[in-house]
């Protein structure tokens, strides 16, 4: 068993069946391996969205290919497409009703910034209605760049001081 | 104690004498704009009364992005991409409607070899769009295993796609006058070997699903639209021939020699969901029949109109080398490809339905009005009258039958 | 083919006039005919499916409005364009079709959307595309594609989030030159001046 920050470390000579380490690296560990993704999928990029989750990028080799529809079930949304303003309220409902902790992926440029559709309509950026954890740039973005995108989050969430979040919460 | 076999007809006529007394109030449900089976965006207000839908209320522009208003504010070309994104299941479709209708405007017409393309890479759209239709409504309706299967088939046609226009998605192929550049080395044999290691992949397909009970029993009778209401709705495409009308305009309305191939057009006799998805399954065969026809008949030649002066860009070596050509390019990079004043209403049979484009053109390189008719905007209206009288999961079915996009209804 | 049918059209109908069209045969109608004129159509011309209903903004002419619509034959495969001039140009409004082709009734919401173009004895004349209190019809000629600022269509989400409906920043844009507009430097596309920002005001 090992972790990429090598916090946490097994070595069954010395310590026989027994695992140390840090709450927070252990809370990281386990979040991170399993994500479960809420697919908010609203335009094109949902389409590439759809092609991680199936054969061949197959975003389960990242733990993360539980896609729940349903809020309160996941705890990272992927924004993948165009956010309008009418739409921005549904977006941010659905956030609101996930349970803690919950991070955000704003996949592509128009979740991002607005990208090409700078009219009327669409709003310029997911983030202005809820906190973006990683951004993706591309229009869409390919799918390994989603996935390198589920990497860092992975890695953000191992910088995370959960145990004492959850103590405080 | 002796107790009475209760035999089903009891049972059946007991629930009913029960019914009588219920005191039926109705319940409004809320489905969408963000449920798996909306397919993106698209929210439904549906009334119920227990298990039975009583009215169908749909809302859309949750993906109202403007697109007719940014139409208006640049020239011809720069709207291309736009149009990838309206269907974005089948974006070169959606290119070679647009690139078309400009072309009808400007009374061009373009070489057989770049026709031969655009039928080539539509039919290729084609595919791929009712690969994922396919795949999401089997998944819609509980079988979770097509979408693997088809979704393997799109990546590779991703691939192909790739390789022609250096993207998977939004492809931005096609140009007023022509295409963006020519078929790459070798790409030809690489689809003709797609195709073949393509359809005994839809017998695979055809073979889960076609006689599948389950599937069966979810789409057979369900969702029934005649023929009479599918047109009066405006209803084109797959949709409008599941209910027994045959409307193709690759073969009435011809355009960028569609005369030239020898194709079926299926046809449905009941109009219910299971109907429509044989349709797509008997299309992709069809569009795979055209892809080795033009593969086997495409003409040498340019890939883009050479006289189409003011249109279409000179040549980079010619723009390097001479000062009017350098002109030129220049002029129609920065005010668009000059369009005569007119009016056009143009429809390319898209793999949703047909993808009209209205232009009016004051001339000049920006369009003054440009209405985009997207098929998916058409064959939903429809909702609330097939709705009703469905059961709550039939809703589902129907909607995955119709196989909408809402990129190209809300536009 | 196409010119027979507009020239017999045409004939038996005297109301009715040739309008200019790069493709399909194209007709105006008076607006006290077309409901009359729609009618016949459909019923002695085979015109079944109604594929487009749309308006166009002339501006700064008069009539301001005018509602095109493209109908075809699912029979004779034949397009046919009529064009209703609307002279009202305060309160535009034309008889609906509805009761023709049902397929009018979207197309009819989404002309009134984004022209505030009414439809008279439409059965559900609402807004389809933009949420129900937007103010403006953002198709009109003098709404600017970046938009206006407004609030959010949800109250709960616009408290809790404080985000507005702001314009959307051009940046320099919309990128193409007009033909006729000053010198070179300027109407070029990126001799535009970018370096404002939502938080920078725009230089005039
Ligand atoms: S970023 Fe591009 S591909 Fe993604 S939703 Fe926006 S327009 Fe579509």
């Amino acid at each position: 068993m090992s972790h990429s920050d090598k916090e946490i470390t097994y070595d069954s000579k010395v310590e026989g069946g027994v695992v140390t380490s840090r709450l927070d690296s252990i809370i990281n560990w386990v979040r991170s391996n399993s994500i479960w993704p809420m697919p908010m999928g609203l335009a094109c990029c949902g389409i590439e969205l759809m092609a991680v989750g199936a054969s061949r990028f197959d975003i389960s080799r990242f733990g993360a290919e539980v896609m729940r529809f349903s809020p309160r079930q996941s705890d990272c949304m992927i924004v993948a497409g165009t956010v309008t303003y009418k739409m921005a309220s549904a977006v941010r409902r659905i956030y609101d009703q996930m349970a803690e902790p919950k991070w955000v992926i704003a996949m592509g440029a128009c979740a991002s910034t607005g990208g090409m559709y700078r009219s009327y309509a669409t709003m310029q950026g997911v983030d202005r209605i809820l906190p973006v954890d990683v951004y993706v740039s591309g229009c869409p973005p390919r799918p390994e760049a989603l996935l390198d995108a589920l990497i860092k989050l992975q890695k953000k969430i191992g910088t995370e001081r959960s145990a004492k979040q959850l103590v405080s919460a | 104690m002796a107790t009475k076999e209760l035999s089903m007809g009891d049972v059946v006529s007991r629930s009913a004498e029960y019914e009588q007394e219920m005191d039926t109030e109705k319940m409004t449900l809320n489905m969408g704009p963000s449920h798996p089976s909306t397919h993106g965006v698209l929210r439904l207000v549906l009334e119920l009364d227990g298990e039975v839908v009583t009215k169908c209320d749909p809302e859309l522009g949750y993906l109202h992005r403007g697109d007719e208003k940014i139409a208006e504010n640049m020239t011809y070309n720069q709207f291309v991409p736009y149009t990838d994104r309206l269907d974005y299941l089948s974006p070169l479709a959606n290119n070679v409607a647009f690139a078309l209708a400009v072309e009808k405007l400007a009374g061009l017409e373009v070489p057989a070899r770049c026709q031969a393309i655009r039928v080539l890479i539509c039919e290729m759209a084609r595919i791929s769009a009712h690969l994922l239709g396919l795949g999401a409504y089997a998944m819609d309706t509980g079988a979770l295993t097509v979408f693997m299967y088809t979704f393997t088939e799109r990546e590779k046609l991703y691939t192909l796609f790739e390789k022609l226009t250096g993207a998977r998605l939004t492809t931005s192929f096609t140009r007023v006058g022509g295409v963006a550049r020519d078929l790459p080395e070798a790409w030809l044999e690489e689809v003709l070997h797609f195709i073949a290691q393509f359809l005994p992949v839809v017998d695979e397909v055809d073979a889960l699903l076609t006689r599948n009970r389950i599937f069966v029993d979810r789409t057979k009778d369900v969702g029934v639209i005649s023929g009479e209401d599918a047109i009066s709705y405006g209803l084109t495409g797959p949709n409008l021939r599941a209910s027994g009308v045959p409307l193709d305009l690759r073969k009435d309305r011809p355009y960028s020699g569609y005369e030239q191939y020898d194709f079926d057009v299926p046809i449905g006799t009941v109009g219910d969901c299971y109907d429509r998805y044989l349709i797509r399954m008997e299309e992709i065969r069809q569009s795979a029949r055209i892809i080795q026809q033009v593969v086997e008949t495409i003409p040498e030649g340019l890939y883009y109109a050479e006289d189409a002066k003011k249109i279409f860009p000179p040549s980079k070596e010619k723009v390097m080398s001479s000062m009017e050509e350098l002109i030129q390019s220049f002029m129609i990079t920065t005010q668009g490809p000059q369009m005569p004043a007119g009016e056009v209403y143009f429809e390319a049979e898209n793999p949703k339905g047909a993808l009209g484009f209205f232009i009016h053109s004051k001339g000049g390189g920006v369009p003054y009005r440009l209405k985009i008719r997207g098929p998916s905007f058409c064959n939903l209206s429809i909702l609330p009258k097939v709705c009703v009288g469905a059961m709550l999961s039939d809703v589902v079915a129907i909607l995955g039958s119709l196989d909408f996009v809402m990129g190209e209804c809300d536009r | 083919m196409d010119g027979n049918f507009l020239s017999k059209l045409l004939d038996s109908n005297d109301y009715l006039t040739q309008r200019d069209s790069a493709d399909h045969p194209a007709v105006n109608c008076p607006i006290e005919r077309w409901l009359e004129c729609a009618t016949e159509l459909k019923d002695n011309h085979g015109f079944d499916l109604l594929v487009d209903a749309t308006c166009i903004d002339w501006f700064n002419e008069s009539p301001r409005f005018s509602a095109v619509y493209h109908l075809f034959s699912t029979t004779s495969h034949q397009y046919l364009r009529v064009v209703v001039a609307i002279p009202d140009d305060e309160n535009p409004s034309v008889p609906s079709v509805t009761s023709l082709w049902a397929a009018a009734d979207w197309h009819e919401r989404e002309a009134y959307d984004m022209f505030g173009v009414r439809f008279e004895n439409h059965p559900d004349l609402r807004r389809i595309l933009m949420w129900d209190s937007y103010p403006w019809h953002p198709l009109r000629k003098e709404f600017p594609l970046a938009g206006h600022d407004t609030e959010l269509p949800d109250e709960e989400v616009r408290k809790e989030t404080g985000t507005p409906v702001i314009p959307a920043p051009m940046a320099g844009g919309p990128f193409a030159a007009s033909k006729h507009a000053g010198i070179m430097s300027k109407n070029e596309p990126r001799g535009a001046d970018e370096s404002w920002s939502e938080e920078k005001e725009k230089p005039n």
